[in-house]
C-alpha cells in the first residue's frame, strides 16, 4: 500500500449496541435498542449530532423490531472491520427502509403475473412476494425461529450465533412459511450492498464511508487524465450527487398501465 | 395540442421501435422522400433530459433500478432450458437487458462497434469449404446470411461514419496500414476517429498478449475519441473515461446512440413522426395474409386502442419483440422442433460470454472505475476465420479482450464473492476492496450456434399487460459452445502471467452446465426471425425482406443465423443500411419481393 492510497482506517465508534444484553428469558423489551436514539430517552437532551446521522432513524415501513433485526443482520452481512464502517454505521437499514416506499418496494419493476410455480433455481426468481412482502413477511418468523432454538430475538444473540442463522437462510436450511431462506438471504444481501454504495442520497452510504474505503471516487465522472497511470491509485477522494430534494423525483417516471 | 384520442395521418412507411435500426431505417426513408411514422412503446429521451449529470451517473437510479431497461411488470418472456421443462417468467431483469424508450438498446449499449468477418456471414459454406460438411453436428443449424462482407462493406463504413466509431484499420482498400486488428477484413477507408486510448488494464494485456505472439488491437468503440460531427450533422464530445456508458445515457454526447447519432436530424424532418407510448400489439395483414396493411397499437397515454395504416412497414423492435410480433400476427410458420418445419423463432442464439479475473500486485491500482463501454484491447486469435478449428473439433470462436468500461461500486460489491470466496462478512469485505482496487477482468467473448431444440415460441400459460402470450424461450448451452468456450478460456491463464497476475479466476462453461437466467451476461440476443437463401429455412430473404409478407421488412439481431464472436450492433446497423438502401433503389419502384422463393 502506497501512502496515497486513500485511507482504510475507520476510528469512528460503532453506534450498533449489543450491550446490556445477558441472555436469559428474552423478549422484546429486554433486548436493548439501537443506541443513542432519542427516542428511547425522550426527556433527556440528546447530544448534538448531525441531523441525518443513521443512528436518529426513524423507520417508516419497518416496525420497531423488524428494524432492530434488520440493523443487527445488515451488520452481520457488512461487518464495521478494520477495514471501515459497517452496514449501520453506513445507513444500509436506513436506505432500505426507503427503499421500501419505492416501485422497486412494492415490485413494480418485476413481472409479478400468477400463476407462481417454483422450478430450478437457473430460472430465476419465481415467488409470489415484492420485496415489502420478503421483509415483513420473513422478519418475524425469523425472530420466532431465534426465540424457540436460542431463547432470544436475533437481534441479542451473539455474532456468531447470528451468523449461524443467516447462513442457515443463505443455505436453505430454514424457510419461513413458503419463503425459503436463500430467497430473504439474497434480498438481504443484495439490499444491504446497494445501501453501501449507493450514492448518500439514497439513505445509505452515510458520508460516502462505502466509496471511501473502497476506493471510488464518486460522482466525478472525468477520468481524461487519469485513462493510464501506470497502476498508481488514484489521489482524490469521492465527491457525491449534489443533493436533490427527492431522488425519485424524475427517477422513477411510473408509467401508467395500458 | 393535438386531440390525443386522435389517430396519426397515413404515412408512408410504419416503424416499430425506436432503437439503432428503427433509426436508420427512417432515416434514409425519409431521405427517399417517404412520409415515415415511428412508433415507440417507451417514453422519449434526449441527453439533454435523460442524460444530464450528475443524475444521469446515479447507478442505483440506473443500472441497478434499471431506469432505461424493458419494464418488465407489462411485458416479459418465459425461459426453460430444455423443451420438456415447464418455461417459467422472467421475473426480474438479470441475464439480458432489453430497452426501452427512444433510444431503444441503442441508448443504453457499451459502444463496441465490430464488423463481422467474412466467414460469419457465410459460416455453413465456409466451415463445408475448409473441414467438410461432416464437421458440422447433428442438429445444428449452421447457415449462410445470404449476403457477403464485400456486399456488406460500404454500408459498415457508412455505418461507422454515423457512430463516429474510434479505431484503427490495419488494411485499407488493400493497403497494410496502422496497428489495427491484422486478422480483420479490407476497408474502403479508415475509421472515422482514432483509436481510443489505452486503460492501464487494457495497457498491461496489450503488452502481454504482444510479448505472447499475439496480435491485440483496439477494440472499435463508437465512444468518440475526439470531437466529431457525423454526416447527418449530429455532433459527439469527446468520451473522459467516466466510466458510465453500459446502462446509462451518456451525458457528454461521447457514446454513439440513435438519440445523438440520427434523431437530431430527424426530428428537423417534416416527413417524420415519432409517436411514443405506442405498444404496437399486432401487424394487420390483408385477407391474402400476403400484405401487411399496418399496425394495431395501445397508445399508452390515453389508453386507447389504435391502428394506423401504411403501404410499407418496418420491424424493427429489439430482436426478442421481433420474434413476438411475427408470432402473435400471424406472419409466417411458427417453427416446430419436432417436424424442423417453420421459420418463426428458428435459429435463436445468444453470446457464449464468460468473465476471469486478474489480480495485480498490491502496488498495482486498476481503477477500475475508468472506463469507456467500447475500449479496450482485444486479440482475435482465437476467433479469426483462419484460427485452425479442425483438430479442436467446434465451430466458432471468441475474442480475447480486456474491455474496462467503469465498474461501479454496487455492481463490484454484488459481483464479489462466490466460486468459495465468502460473499459477505469481514473476509467478504477485505476480498471485495482488494478486488475493486487491484483486479481487472478479462472476457471470452464468443460466438454461439443454431441448434434444433433451441428456439422461441409463444408460452401457453403466461400473458403480457395487454392479454397476449409471452414470448418462450428454450435455450441452454451445447456441447460445441462449450468446449469452444474452454479452448479460448484455457489460453486466459497464460496471459494472466505474462501479465504478472498473483491470482487468478479463470471462468469457464462446464459440461452439462445450464444457461443460468439469474446471472448478467450480456444482452447480444440474435436470431428467431433470420435472412437466408431459402424461405424453408429462413424468414427473411438476403434483404431482410419477408418471404411471405413482401412490403414487411424486419430489420435487427434477429435477422442473424448464428451468433458470432462480436457484439451485434455494427452488423445490425450495417444491415439496417444495407436493407434501406435496396428498398430504395429497387423496392420502391417495383414494390414486390426482390428474390423469388
Amino acid at each position: 500500500m502506497t501512502s496515497s492510497s486513500p485511507p482504510r482506517s475507520y476510528g469512528a465508534s460503532a453506534p450498533l449496541s449489543r450491550r446490556g444484553f445477558m441472555g436469559g428469558a428474552a423478549s422484546l423489551s429486554s433486548v436493548p435498542l439501537l443506541s443513542r436514539t432519542a427516542e428511547a430517552e425522550p426527556d433527556k437532551k440528546a447530544p448534538k449530532v448531525p441531523e441525518n446521522d443513521p443512528a436518529h432513524y426513524k423507520p417508516t415501513f419497518f416496525s420497531q423490531e423488524e428494524y432492530l433485526f434488520l440493523c443487527h443482520a445488515c451488520e452481520r452481512i457488512f461487518p464495521q472491520d478494520e477495514n471501515g464502517p459497517g452496514a449501520q454505521a453506513l445507513g444500509a437499514p436506513r436506505f432500505i427502509d426507503r427503499q421500501m416506499s419505492t416501485p422497486y418496494g412494492f415490485g413494480d419493476l418485476w413481472y409479478m403475473k400468477a400463476p407462481f410455480h417454483e422450478g430450478p433455481p437457473e430460472l430465476g426468481y419465481q415467488l409470489p412476494y415484492n420485496p415489502r412482502d420478503l421483509y415483513r413477511g420473513t422478519i418475524t418468523p425469523i425472530n420466532t425461529h431465534c426465540l424457540m432454538t436460542y431463547n432470544a430475538l436475533f437481534a441479542a444473540l451473539p455474532p456468531d450465533r447470528q451468523d449461524e442463522v443467516l447462513h442457515d437462510m443463505e443455505n436453505n436450511r430454514l424457510r419461513f412459511n413458503d419463503i425459503p431462506g436463500a430467497a430473504f438471504f439474497e434480498q438481504l444481501r443484495t439490499n444491504t450492498l446497494e445501501g453501501a454504495f449507493a450514492d448518500p442520497a439514497y439513505g445509505g452510504n452515510h458520508d460516502m464511508g462505502g466509496w471511501k474505503m473502497m476506493g471510488f471516487p464518486g460522482a466525478r465522472a472525468d477520468f481524461m487524465d487519469w485513462i493510464n497511470q501506470e497502476g498508481a491509485p488514484y489521489p482524490f477522494g469521492p465527491v457525491g450527487m449534489p443533493a436533490r430534494p427527492d431522488p425519485y423525483s424524475s427517477a422513477f417516471q411510473t408509467d401508467e398501465e395500458g | 395540442m393535438p386531440d390525443e384520442t386522435s389517430t396519426p395521418t397515413r404515412p408512408d412507411v410504419l416503424i416499430i421501435g425506436g432503437g439503432w435500426a428503427g433509426s436508420i431505417m427512417a432515416k434514409e426513408l425519409t431521405e427517399a422522400g417517404l412520409n415515415v411514422t415511428m412508433l415507440e412503446r417507451g417514453h422519449d429521451h434526449s441527453t439533454a433530459v435523460e442524460g444530464t449529470y450528475p443524475g444521469s451517473i446515479d447507478e442505483l437510479r440506473g443500472a441497478i433500478r434499471k431506469r432505461l431497461f424493458q419494464k418488465l411488470a407489462r411485458t416479459s418472456l418465459t425461459i426453460r432450458n430444455r423443451p420438456d421443462q415447464t418455461a417459467l417468467p422472467y421475473r426480474q431483469l438479470t441475464a439480458f437487458l432489453p430497452g426501452e424508450g427512444v433510444g431503444g438498446a441503442g441508448l443504453h449499449w457499451s459502444g463496441c462497434h465490430f464488423r463481422a468477418t467474412e466467414d460469419d456471414l457465410r459460416l455453413r459454406s465456409a466451415t463445408i469449404e475448409r473441414y467438410g460438411e461432416n464437421f458440422i453436428p447433428k442438429d445444428m443449424h449452421l447457415q449462410d446470411y445470404g449476403v457477403t462482407y464485400g456486399e456488406l462493406e460500404p454500408f459498415f463504413d457508412k455505418a461507422e461514419k454515423v457512430f463516429g466509431t474510434s479505431g484503427e484499420a490495419s488494411s485499407v482498400r488493400g493497403q497494410k496500414t496502422g496497428r489495427g486488428n491484422i486478422f480483420a477484413p479490407d476497408r474502403s477507408d479508415h475509421f472515422p476517429l482514432p483509436p481510443m486510448a489505452d486503460t492501464f488494464s487494457a495497457s498491461v494485456f496489450r503488452a502481454a498478449a504482444t510479448d505472447m505472439g499475439y496480435h491485440p488491437f483496439s477494440i472499435p468503440a463508437a465512444n468518440a475519441s475526439q470531437p466529431y460531427t457525423n454526416p447527418y450533422g449530429c455532433q459527439m464530445g469527446p468520451c473522459n473515461f467516466c466510466g458510465y456508458c453500459s446502462g446509462y445515457a451518456c451525458y457528454l454526447y461521447s457514446k454513439a446512440s440513435p438519440n445523438v447519432n440520427i434523431l437530431p436530424a430527424l426530428r428537423q424532418d417534416r416527413r417524420f413522426t415519432l409517436i411514443t407510448q405506442a405498444q404496437v400489439l399486432e401487424i394487420m395483414l390483408d385477407d391474402t395474409h400476403k400484405k401487411a396493411t399496418g399496425v394495431r397499437y395501445v397508445d399508452l397515454s390515453s389508453r386507447t386502442e389504435k391502428t394506423l395504416e401504411a403501404d410499407l412497414v418496418i420491424l424493427s423492435a429489439f430482436q426478442l419483440h421481433n420474434v413476438h410480433l411475427m408470432l402473435v400476427s400471424g406472419i409466417g410458420q411458427p417453427y416446430d422442433p419436432v417436424t424442423q418445419t417453420g421459420t418463426i423463432g428458428r435459429n435463436f442464439t445468444y453470446q457464449t460470454i464468460t468473465s476471469s479475473r486478474v489480480w495485480l500486485p498490491e502496488d498495482r491500482f486498476t481503477s477500475q472505475f475508468v472506463g469507456a463501454g467500447g475500449a479496450g484491447v482485444a486479440i482475435d486469435d482465437f476467433n479469426h476465420p483462419g484460427f485452425d478449428r479442425g483438430r479442436l473439433g467446434f465451430i466458432g470462436g471468441s475474442p480475447i479482450w480486456v474491455n474496462q468500461a467503469g465498474l461501479k461500486p454496487i455492481a463490484a460489491a454484488q459481483g464479489s464473492g462466490g466460486k468459495g470466496a465468502p460473499r459477505w462478512g469481514s473476509a467478504y469485505k477485505s476480498a471485495m476492496i482488494d478486488q475493486y482496487r487491484h483486479s481487472l477482468g478479462i472476457d471470452a467473448h464468443g460466438s454461439n450456434m443454431a441448434y434444433r431444440d433451441v428456439y422461441l415460441d409463444l408460452d401457453p400459460t403466461w400473458t403480457n399487460a395487454y392479454g397476449q402470450p409471452l414470448l418462450r424461450m428454450t435455450f441452454t448451452w451445447k456441447d460445441n459452445d462449450i468446449r469452444m468456450n474452454q479452448h479460448v478460456v484455457s489460453h486466459i491463464g497464460d496471459i494472466a502471467h505474462a501479465m504478472g497476475a498473483t491470482r487468478t479466476s479463470l471462468n469457464s462453461l462446464q459440461p452439462g452446465q445450464p444457461f443460468d437466467s439469474r446471472v448478467y451476461q450480456t444482452t447480444h440476443l440474435n436470431g428467431g426471425v433470420i435472412m437466408g437463401e431459402n424461405p424453408k429455412t429462413s424468414a427473411l430473404n438476403r434483404y431482410l425482406q419477408s418471404w411471405d409478407v413482401p412490403n414487411l421488412f424486419v430489420i435487427g439481431s434477429s435477422a442473424f443465423p448464428q451468433g458470432m464472436g462480436y457484439n451485434p450492433t455494427g452488423l445490425v446497423a450495417a444491415l439496417a443500411y444495407w436493407s434501406a438502401h435496396h428498398i430504395r433503389r429497387t423496392y420502391l419502384r417495383n414494390p414486390g419481393p426482390m428474390v423469388s422463393a
